[in-house]
């Protein structure tokens, strides 16, 4: 059987053939069958974990709490220079200039990415906007979000801040961000399994490497990250810690 | 760990007009503060973070942290957190805090903190205990940009304790 290995949902479509060609590599690097597993959305990703399915993930940072304290993975590696960022926009006509600006009962646009919502929760609390305020329109892609914006459907949408700097020069000229996080501390993390206990040094092995080999580096480029920060687990406990901060209230 | 000496605040570090208060604090010690009505906003979409050891002396503090509060890295790494202590903050909110964390509960309220040069600014703080197999390692204090509303609340809360 070989050992499951997924990438949390809301990875750039962009990058998903260096996916392949990284879970490839580690194969040949570990001396072991590796799957690479997808996953639509969080929910069924969540359900995959629980059920003992994963082995190995390159996990959205919201999902770290249930991987290290309820499921025993342990922390590989976050990308270099990549931090999770979030970004609220509105319509560029809406006269919107702050989130004290947004109505009392605002319709926000925003996918299910879980890190995301949270940290632009965060910054809505300022207007004294929590989410029983919120009028809340779920979308599948980010693209739908920003087309909410544009056709005047929503009064503000979440973006992870990658992805907003990343839409077409069309679509961002309609558009204006109000909120912009600058935490720093929040990554994606990659993580091995209780399956992969025997193997964790080894995988860090090959990850720590990775940058030396030609070959290596030129994957890490294809994912888009500068390289790969080797983490202990006090670093994701403690971004664990921060994150439930952010839930609190 | 023994933290550094809680010196009495600087005149000279002091802008504006200010009011001269000794504050004492929950292990006995006691320093004279300086305090005047300028008050520097919290920006959106950043958070202070601190960490410190079970006796709350600082141990790690990021640059939003820096930046707010006015002082060197140097000068916060191993000083008590209470060298933040504003005296328009009450003890008892502090009490509520203390016995929150010893609970093992994660602890959250709105604190005006007082920066080096005697000005202020508002946060809404929580602050967790750092649980590492099982012992407490220390605690993290995440401190973000609060709503005017609840800062007034909270003001007024304050006025009355």
């Amino acid at each position: 059987m070989p050992f499951n290995f997924t990438i949390s949902p809301d990875f750039n479509p962009r990058n998903l053939p260096a996916w392949y060609i990284f879970n490839t590599w580690l194969q040949k690097c570990l001396g072991e069958a590796i799957h690479l597993e997808w996953y639509n959305d969080f929910d069924s990703q969540r359900q995959a974990i629980r059920e003992d399915q994963i082995d190995l993930i390159y996990a959205n940072p919201f999902d770290a709490t249930m991987l290290v304290r309820e499921k025993g993975f342990r922390t590989i590696a976050s990308p270099t220079g990549v931090s999770d960022e979030t970004v609220i926009a509105v319509n560029r006509d809406s006269g919107f200039q702050s989130v004290g600006d947004l109505p009392a009962e605002p319709r926000i646009a925003c996918t299910d990415d879980p890190h995301v919502r949270l940290m632009c929760m965060m910054m809505l609390e300022p207007a004294d906007l929590d989410a029983s305020r919120l009028q809340t329109r779920l979308r599948d892609t980010y693209v739908l979000v920003s087309k909410d914006l544009i056709q005047g459907d929503a009064d503000a949408g979440f973006f992870p801040e990658a992805t907003f700097d990343d839409l077409s020069g069309v679509v961002r000229e309609k558009l204006q961000p109000v909120a912009r996080s600058e935490i720093q501390l929040i990554r994606h993390v990659l993580m091995s399994g209780p399956g992969l206990a025997q193997k964790h040094d080894a995988i860090c092995d090959c990850i720590a490497g990775m940058a030396a080999q030609a070959k290596g580096q030129s994957i890490i480029e294809g994912l888009g990250f500068g390289g790969w920060d080797m983490l202990d687990q006090e670093s994701t406990e403690f971004m664990i810690d921060l994150m439930d901060t952010l839930s609190s209230e | 760990m023994t933290g550094k000496h809680m010196k009495d605040m600087n005149p000279a570090d002091i802008v504006g007009d200010y009011t001269q208060t000794r504050l004492t604090f929950h292990d006995g010690s006691s320093r004279v503060v300086y305090t005047t009505a300028i008050e520097t906003p919290m920006p959106g979409g950043r958070l202070i973070v601190s960490r410190t050891d079970p006796q709350g002396i600082i141990t790690h503090v990021n640059q939003s942290f820096i930046d707010m509060c006015g002082y060197s890295e140097d000068e916060l790494i191993g000083a008590p957190h209470h060298i933040l202590r504003h005296p328009d903050m009450p003890a008892a909110a502090f009490k509520g805090l203390w016995d929150t964390l010893a609970e093992g509960k994660k602890w959250h309220g709105y604190v005006k903190n007082l920066r080096k040069d005697g000005g202020y600014y508002w946060v809404f703080a929580t602050v967790i205990p750092n649980i590492r197999n099982g012992k407490l390692a220390g605690y993290s204090s995440i401190r973000r940009k609060p709503s005017r509303r609840k800062v007034e609340e909270a003001e007024a809360l304050y006025q009355t304790l």
